[in-house]
């Protein structure tokens, strides 16, 4: 392993610590001693990679990946952006999944319970691998709102689950994804967890004009940053491999 | 485009947000109960062509009041037999297994609390920057409701004694109870070789967990 596969230390301030009782079920679920800090290794610059004949052409089209009798009920949307890493360069050819309530926040979920109809013609998942560029895109109906039990009045803003791989394990990360001008964002625990306010506000996805289909749907834009490793010119030679 | 060769770290990292309760719908889905993917990632990952000793690797999850956790997302990742990761970084001289990719993702039962993952044992890789060796490890990542960031551990294997009193990585741990916490058990079971992995996510037993 080479000096420039490492990647830069994660800055922590800019993510919710474990432990915030501002979500309840973080109390008893976070580690209470000091995490010990790690050196990189092989096993840290490493991570798994995926290839683009393990997915289906539908993987990415969340209105029709589970269609049954017709397309999914909601307000069509397309979500895109780039993967970039802290170097500004794209992450390409890495695997990015997405998971989500359907239009009236019910998640296809043996544990869900919400009253809002389950959907027969959604899923609620979907994935999808960058291009060379780090790009990413797909197609869904928006999210609904839905309560869950913090406080008893406690809501969720409408949100996209994203999960991302990067080059190495240490850049995995899971994260959520708010829609640009959803009044319930202010109120919301899990936000709430990031104490950074514009390390928060980057998890909102903003109206994207330029790239809705006129006449058919919106389109929201989310870019994602993974750690960078400390060489770019190592991230050019994976992708040229 | 021509690469910049040292350009610095400029873009801040996007924060994490806990994978929710729901974690299983994205990436498990038929945990969640439905199917919906012709090709699904799993916890069995020794597939007939992989090179190795076929091990499973079981535990539970225990939150800080003793429950166990029955709904987190438990991914791990691994070298090959012969000690190699699947991956253009790890440059060792070593044979690939082209049939290995060595990352395992499963969920802990709803029931029952426990995860079980189906691979082979690794083989020992190079440490940083060339020097001792570390003793066969696997590396797990967890996610779930009220984990807000992925936690990052690893697993070594409790009848590697030897190589694990030389690992580099167990011997930064201060506290050899602590050390004691990444150890998995060896035990054999209907002809199989079981390796326990309870995780503790916080209290007296609480595993050690790496900011990496």
């Amino acid at each position: 392993m080479t000096p420039e596969a490492e990647f830069h230390q994660r800055d922590r301030d800019l993510h919710p610590p474990a432990y915030t009782p501002v979500y309840k079920t973080s109390v008893l679920r976070s580690p209470r001693i000091p995490l010990w800090s790690l050196q990189n290794s092989l096993s840290e610059v490493t991570g798994p990679t995926f290839a683009r004949d393990e997915l289906g052409p539908l993987d990415n089209d969340l209105i029709n990946n589970y269609a049954k009798t017709g397309e999914a009920i909601g307000e069509q949307t397309i979500v895109h952006g780039y993967v970039l890493d802290g170097n500004g360069q794209p992450v390409s050819n890495t695997l990015v999944e997405v998971w989500q309530a359907n239009a009236g926040g019910r998640y296809r979920h043996r544990n869900d319970t919400y009253i809002a109809p389950i959907d027969p013609n959604f899923g609620g998942c979907g994935r999808m691998l960058t291009d060379e560029h780090g790009y990413y895109f797909f197609r869904t109906v928006k999210p609904g709102a839905y309560p869950f039990r913090n406080h008893v009045n406690s809501w969720r803003p409408a949100h996209i689950h994203f999960s991302v791989f990067g080059t190495g394990f240490a850049q995995r990360l899971i994260t959520q994804m708010y829609f640009e001008g959803d009044p319930l964002i202010p109120y919301d625990s899990i936000i709430a967890t990031i104490p950074d306010k514009s390390a928060a506000d980057r998890l909102t996805a903003r109206l994207d004009l330029n790239a809705s289909r006129p006449l058919e749907c919106l389109a929201y834009r989310f870019d994602i940053v993974l750690r960078g490793r400390r060489q770019t010119l190592f991230e050019n030679k994976l992708q040229g491999s | 485009m021509i690469p910049t060769p040292f350009v610095l770290s400029c873009l801040p990292e996007t924060p994490s947000q806990t994978a929710g309760p729901y974690v299983h719908i994205g990436l498990i889905p038929n945990q969640a109960g439905f199917d919906i993917f012709q090709n699904n990632f799993s916890g069995d990952i020794a597939g007939p062509d992989v090179a190795g000793q076929r091990i499973v690797i079981e535990g539970k999850i225990f939150d800080g009041a003793g429950h166990v956790a029955k709904d987190v997302l438990v991914e791990t990742w691994q070298a090959n037999a012969a000690g190699r990761y699947n991956h253009p970084a790890d440059n060792q001289k070593k044979s690939l297994d082209q049939n290995f990719r060595g990352w395992a993702r499963t969920g802990t039962d709803f029931g029952t609390g426990l995860y079980t993952i189906r691979t082979i044992k690794p083989g020992s890789v190079v440490g940083r920057k060339g020097r001792k060796a570390m003793a066969p490890h696997v590396n797990f990542w967890l996610a779930s409701r009220g984990i807000n960031i992925g936690l990052a551990t690893r697993m070594y294997f409790g009848d590697e004694e030897a190589a694990n009193s030389q690992d580099p990585v167990l011997n930064i741990i201060e506290q050899p109870e602590r050390r004691r916490t990444l150890i998995a058990a060896r035990s054999e079971r209907d002809g199989a070789i079981v390796y326990t992995f309870d995780i503790y996510l916080q209290g007296d037993r609480e595993t050690v967990f790496f900011d990496i």
